[in-house]
């Protein structure tokens, strides 16, 4: 009996417990410093949020670090249609931004002084915040433009060319296959849309587009059944590998030397660092292959902005850290040093990014490379159902990849298109 | 064993036949042995894994161990300045508190449940069953929404709270208390002229301690395991669970490579309360199930 009074007192202490903390917590003085939360993904933003703290003791933000930008964007809307719980300002990736602004959940915060950041961008960066529109959604963060990773040791002992053109690039898969068939020069990944999608837009394919209200829909253009049955022709042919990045056996084909090259973008020798670290000193990277050498284009993949939620209380301040986060020298020192990212402010290059990333030490055009790069990245519209194409692209190609049969990849694309387009349809939007 | 000389001979004969009848049987153990596999491989597969560093990690013998369990203990604890702890410390106050008081609120309502007849109790006892049929994922959005309401996302409140009623332990306990406590019990303490609550508290609830056990370590394991809840309903990763704490390792997006070795890591080392809990508290579970084979 006596322990059944324990227990109970133990229960009322943990509640008062519980009580004062939520109390403690909550409370905090109204006149005090305005407070922001912050949800971003990428690595110790918090260090960087520290030196705004420090030289805005009137604007104090904290930092909510999230899954990545999935996830974040699926609480992110659960918390607009429940009125409540949204942070103040969210790092939101390019392709989100038309589901957040017709989900009214970005401010147009082009009034709030965001405008200004206007000229720390490339045309192609704005753009991609603007929607094309006069309102601004975003400050641009960070930008993806596509780069090709190779070994260098496996290249000079067969006596391979870096390739140039997307030609050579099947002729030197075919050579490597051919000198060791358990080594491909890259794999094509049906798990990752935005590597594919970015492939088209150095093809000159944009996925949405927009006039006045009417959305048009096209995944299965000319440039994007070129990349398609380019693709499809090597996975048939066997020279190249047919199963996702991302997977443990991915993984630790990088880092054994059976996958010799990687179509990938300027974020990866983080990737590289982090899971083919043995092969460390052997990797270079190059421009992505061309489709014409002459007029040389690129994709992006990857590359997010920061937004300011229409739930903040203090859009002006908000705005205000989200110009000074990508557009300060200060920030964005901080932003390559610390979140290793690779900046979409144009200054970039030469504020921060004057060594090679540790990966590529003893490349010291590295920066070069992806500044050369990221100024040819070619016009693409993201639409309102991105997450949808995405998804069917990945149960589409999956299936085409296994067939290793390069029709299924042309027929993947159609039924990519006609799945997007159907769903637009069905949200109620204005379909060309 | 020492009982058996006292034994009746007739006694004695049915132990034979009973015992003839317990004779192992190849199939029943291969079976179960398969299963006893099925459960503690992958178990096997995290001690082992947890032993190797990123690059061994894929690419030795799956089950070979290696030498990095400190390196990776300690990489995990540096990591964002000991927030895997925090994650730790977090799971430890939602399973806590989150078990002990649902264990109470349980077996008050089955208490009264099993003991009191009111207008309504069928009904209340049929919602209540069909509240065990709905899994607790389908209620997390509904959730989400009611205690945004409220203003009570992203706090420690928004993953207690939900689970402090659980259709299941309410109906465990109105089963324990119905045979746990005679009812004779507590009419002597009316009589007597104790009040109902001090009834339930003095008399009632040792008498269902051993059932209360069992929902405790339920609703315990519940909780240490439930992902989607804490999921939806915290933004700040300093209020993490373990589960959410982990996953996001994994998910760090694109540009960022997943934390293998990390999370394998803070797998392992998150399975080791549950286990200790799970020693310290089986006495009384089988003292339970002796209470009611005896009773039977």
């Amino acid at each position: 009996m006596r322990t059944s009074i324990r227990v109970a007192a133990i229960l009322a202490a943990v509640a008062l417990a519980l009580g004062t903390a939520a109390c403690s917590s909550g409370g905090g003085a109204s006149s005090g410093p305005v407070n922001l939360t912050y949800w971003t993904w990428a690595p110790n933003m918090d260090k960087v949020a520290a030196i705004w703290n420090k030289s805005h003791p009137d604007i104090h933000v904290t930092v909510n670090k999230q899954d990545g930008g999935d996830a974040a964007v699926t609480k992110l809307l659960t918390a607009i249609k429940a009125g409540s719980g949204a942070p103040d300002v969210m790092q939101a990736e390019y392709q989100k931004l038309p589901t957040l602004v017709s989900a009214n959940a970005l401010a147009d915060i082009s009034g709030d002084g965001g405008s200004a950041a206007k000229k720390e961008f490339t045309s192609s960066a704005w753009n991609a915040v603007t929607l094309g529109g006069s309102a601004l959604y975003a400050i641009p963060q960070d930008t993806g433009p596509m780069m090709f990773y190779y070994r260098t040791d496996i290249f000079s002992k067969l006596g391979l060319t870096v390739p140039k053109t997307w030609d050579e690039y099947a002729a030197d898969a075919k050579a490597i296959h051919a000198a060791d068939p358990t080594q491909y020069l890259g794999t094509f990944s049906s798990g990752d849309p935005g590597w594919f999608s970015g492939l088209t837009q150095q093809a000159g394919a944009s996925w949405w587009s927009i006039s006045g209200k009417a959305w048009g829909v096209n995944v299965d253009s000319a440039a994007a059944q070129k990349v398609a049955k380019y693709w499809g022709d090597l996975v048939q042919e066997g020279v190249i590998d047919n199963n996702p990045m991302y997977t443990p056996a991915w993984n630790a084909a990088l880092n054994t030397g059976k996958q010799v090259g990687w179509v990938s973008a300027v974020w990866g020798p983080g990737v590289l660092a982090g899971n083919a670290a043995d092969t460390k000193g052997k990797w270079a990277a190059a421009p992505l292959p061309q489709w014409n050498a002459s007029s040389p284009s690129d994709g992006n993949w990857g590359g997010s902005s920061t937004g300011v939620t229409t739930q903040s209380k203090h859009p002006k301040e908000a705005t205000e850290f989200a110009v000074w986060l990508n557009t300060n020298p200060t920030a964005i020192k901080a932003l390559v040093a610390d979140a290793a990212i690779y900046p979409a402010d144009v200054n970039a290059t030469k504020i921060a990014l004057t060594t090679p990333p540790d990966f590529f030490s003893t490349q010291s055009d590295f920066y070069d490379i992806a500044a050369a790069a990221s100024k040819t990245v070619a016009p693409f519209t993201y639409g309102p159902n991105v997450n949808v194409a995405y998804s069917a692209y990945t149960d589409e190609f999956a299936k085409a990849a296994q067939s290793k049969d390069s029709a299924q990849f042309l027929t993947a694309l159609s039924n990519v298109q006609t799945t997007t387009r159907a769903d637009l349809v069905k949200s109620g939007f204005t379909v060309k | 064993m020492t009982t058996t000389p006292l034994r009746m001979p007739a006694t004695d004969a049915r132990r034979t036949r009973s015992r003839g009848a317990e004779r192992p049987s190849p199939v029943a153990t291969a079976i179960l042995l398969l299963g006893a596999l099925y459960c503690l491989l992958p178990v096997l597969w995290v001690v082992t894994a947890s032993t190797k560093n990123g690059a061994e990690l894929f690419s030795t013998f799956t089950f070979s161990p290696s030498t990095h369990l400190w390196d990776n203990f300690i990489a995990l604890t540096q990591y964002r300045n000991g927030l895997f702890w925090r994650w730790m410390l977090n799971t430890a106050i939602y399973a806590g508190v989150g078990a002990l008081v649902s264990t109470f609120v349980s077996s008050l309502s089955g208490y009264v449940l099993a003991k009191f007849q009111f207008p309504g109790k069928g009904v209340v006892f049929t919602v209540l069953l069909m509240g065990v049929l709905v899994p607790g994922v389908i209620l997390a959005i509904p959730q989400y929404f009611l205690l945004a309401q409220i203003g009570l996302t992203n706090t420690y409140w928004a993953v207690l709270l939900p689970q402090l009623i659980s259709p299941y332990g309410i109906y465990l306990a109105r089963i324990y208390a119905a045979a746990a406590v005679p009812t004779d019990v507590v009419e002597a303490g009316r009589t007597e002229g104790a009040g109902e609550f001090r009834i339930f508290l003095r008399l009632a609830l040792p008498m269902m301690a051993p059932g209360l056990v069992t929902i405790f370590l339920f609703q315990f394991v519940a909780i240490w395991n439930n992902f989607m809840l804490p999921y939806i309903m915290l933004g700040d990763d300093h209020l993490f669970p373990i589960t959410v704490g982990l996953s996001g390792l994994l998910n760090q997006g694109a540009t960022v490579p997943a934390l293998y070795t990390l999370v394998i890591t803070g797998a392992l080392l998150s399975i080791i309360p549950l286990i200790i809990l799970f020693l310290v508290l089986q006495r009384f579970w089988k003292v339970d199930l002796a209470a009611g084979a005896v009773k039977a």
